[in-house]
């Protein structure tokens, strides 16, 4: 038994989803277009003919908005942010967890708050001495210097300690008897049941490493190591007083730095819905 | 255990309290909190070594540059780094009484205010209207949470273009009106121009949460609310609402501290490092004092004065309003 639909209640949906959407859609149209047709004529809303040329030169180009770097070094770059933390924090998180769920262990409750903590406190308030510890570790323009500190926040971990408390007491009675130890017990019984979980933390993180900005804005200099988020920066710093901005290529970048995390969300979405509803609370 | 009412107001037998050093005991053997588990391995060194990585990790990255924070906070460093002399609270008092902190902290106040405010208002209305809906409701489902995977920093850049002086169409729009729109320029049209890019990042979030809350409200609820409040509101109001009221009360903790720190690519891509005349949130304040201002003193003073805002903000919001929540 539902509710009578008023055609108001469709307006509203309509207005809003136009709302959002409209922003998208004018990006990806005005990328299509050349900088000159943009500057004459404004945002477009009907694609264009310069797509290919935009794109081309937004992918391959050396010395576009950066001095020496293409748009498809900084897509790798960005890739390698995103993958490579989505599996450090899932790495990292579920070994964490197994030892604060199953083990009994010395100091376990101060190591539990230790690592909860960091729930409370995001990396932008630190900013500055984070900067000054990656650079006394020598960690500036490394890939780890942009990966690994961002895992020093326990939401990977806080997911799946909910996660193994409620898998069932039994499994890991009926494994003590087989004789299985921790080891095992962790590889052949947890891990296997932790899939889907693993699946939409992955994909989760994926996007948040994909998107990060600050991070690589004060880790990199060196523009070999510039993510699609850092190279935003730097098209923006060139812009300044340039006859006709590179709109065109603007939008490009832009569209090219929401593709992957869209396509994830998208075509994952029943998943990802899940993992974000159910674990966030 | 007698069930007189008057044992409702006696208090609850207390086990007597443990000695310091038995609590010490206690935390020292891990038991100071129940097991997560009724069995439990028993094993010295695995824990450890599970443990470690993440440890590592928090300490390094999350303990060191934290306490680095406080140190830093109490010390006047040359720009150069070559020197630093210890000034005790003076970057406190330097920060607290200087006009330009205040009226930062007071448009981040308002700022996290009207878009955690709007974020979430428009985030329930559209997730209530899409609950209501069954033809098209995924379709409406699949435009929002694509907006969700989209940076804040690619927000803003598009934001950015639509507000632009020469083919920006909210600038062509303003001007119809005769009003002459300046973002980057005009302080209150900068406002306006984060604020609404800001909210626009954050409305699918909180759509998929409510929607997904308003989805677990069983079939039997709705029946019953359908037959006991006549209108529409009522429903909404009486039944629904406090049915939300979880989900709500984790999305204001969450717009919160979105608005708060999440915002930083946003302001950083319209105020592009010129503060000028721009309107800044405290995190870009520490941030342009720290980075450009080479101020690492004050940078780190403003850091720890944040820092207890947030600690103390997330735990006011749990003591306080949970009380109010329903848990179903």
């Amino acid at each position: 038994m539902m509710q009578k639909i008023k055609p108001l209640d469709h307006l509203i949906l309509i207005l809003g989803a136009l709302f959002l959407i409209a922003p998208v859609v004018l990006a990806v149209m005005s990328s299509t277009h050349s900088a000159v047709w943009i500057h004459t004529n404004g945002i477009a809303l009907l694609p264009g003919t310069d797509a290919y040329a935009t794109y081309k030169k937004v992918l391959t180009a050396r010395g576009g908005f950066t001095g020496d770097v293409t748009g498809a070094r900084m897509i790798l770059n960005s890739m390698i942010m995103g993958i490579g933390f989505a599996v450090g924090k899932i790495v990292l998180s579920m070994m964490a967890a197994y030892a604060l769920v199953y083990f009994r262990f010395r100091l376990a409750t101060l190591f539990f708050w230790m690592i909860f903590t960091t729930l409370l406190l995001p990396l932008e308030v630190r900013i500055m001495p984070s900067y000054q510890v990656m650079s006394e570790l020598h960690l500036l323009n490394t890939y780890t210097g942009l990966i690994v500190p961002l895992l020093a926040s326990a939401t990977g971990t806080f997911y799946f300690r909910q996660f193994f408390k409620s898998v069932p007491d039994e499994l890991l009675e009926a494994a003590r008897i087989d004789g299985a130890g921790p080891v095992k017990f962790f590889f052949d019984i947890l891990v296997p049941l932790s899939r889907t979980m693993m699946a939409a933390i992955f994909i989760i993180m994926f996007v948040y490493g994909w998107n990060q900005y600050l991070w690589p804005i004060l880790m990199t200099t060196d523009e070999h190591f510039y993510t699609l988020m850092r190279g935003i920066k730097s098209i923006l710093q060139v812009w300044v007083g340039s006859q006709i901005p590179d709109y065109n290529e603007a939008f490009a970048l832009a569209v090219l730095a929401m593709i992957p995390p869209v396509f994830v969300v998208v075509v994952f979405q029943r998943m990802f819905i899940k993992g974000l509803t159910e674990s966030d609370k | 255990m007698t069930h007189s009412p008057s044992s409702i107001s006696r208090p609850l037998p207390v086990p007597p309290p443990l000695s310091a050093r038995a609590r010490l005991a206690k935390w020292w053997r891990g038991e100071a909190t129940a097991p997560a588990k009724r069995v439990q391995f028993d094993r010295p060194l695995t824990p450890w070594v599970f443990l470690l990585p993440q440890l590592a990790v928090v300490v390094i990255f999350f303990y060191w540059p934290s306490v680095q924070a406080v140190t830093s906070s109490f010390y006047l460093e040359d720009p150069f780094g070559f020197s630093a002399t210890f000034v005790g609270l003076d970057n406190y008092t330097d920060a607290l009484s200087s006009g330009e902190y205040l009226s930062t902290a007071t448009f981040t106040a308002g700022f996290a205010l009207v878009v955690t405010a709007l974020s979430l208002g428009l985030g329930l209305l559209l997730a209530v209207k899409a609950d209501k809906v069954i033809r098209g409701a995924s379709i409406y489902k699949t435009v929002l949470i694509s907006v969700y995977a989209i940076a804040p920093p690619v927000a803003a850049l598009i934001g950015m273009m639509l507000f632009d002086m020469h083919i920006g169409p909210f600038t062509q729009l303003a001007g119809l009106f005769g009003y002459d729109l300046k973002v980057g320029v005009n302080y209150w049209d900068t406002a306006f121009a984060m604020t609404l890019i800001a909210v626009w990042k954050q409305i699918p979030y909180n759509f998929i949460f409510f929607l997904s809350g308003l989805q677990s409200v069983p079939v039997s609820v709705r029946e019953a609310a359908l037959i006991d409040a006549r209108t529409g509101w009522a429903r909404f109001k009486d039944v629904i609402l406090p049915l939300l009221a979880p989900t709500a009360f984790f999305l204001l903790i969450i717009n919160i501290t979105y608005a708060l720190f999440d915002t930083f690519a946003i302001i950083d891509v319209i105020v592009k490092d010129k503060p000028a005349n721009n309107p800044m949130t405290l995190v870009y304040k520490i941030y342009l004092d720290g980075f450009k201002g080479n101020d690492i003193g004050g940078s780190s003073a403003q850091s720890v004065i944040l820092m207890v805002i947030v600690a103390a903000l997330t735990v006011v919001q749990f003591r306080f309003l949970e009380r109010r929540v329903h848990y179903g």
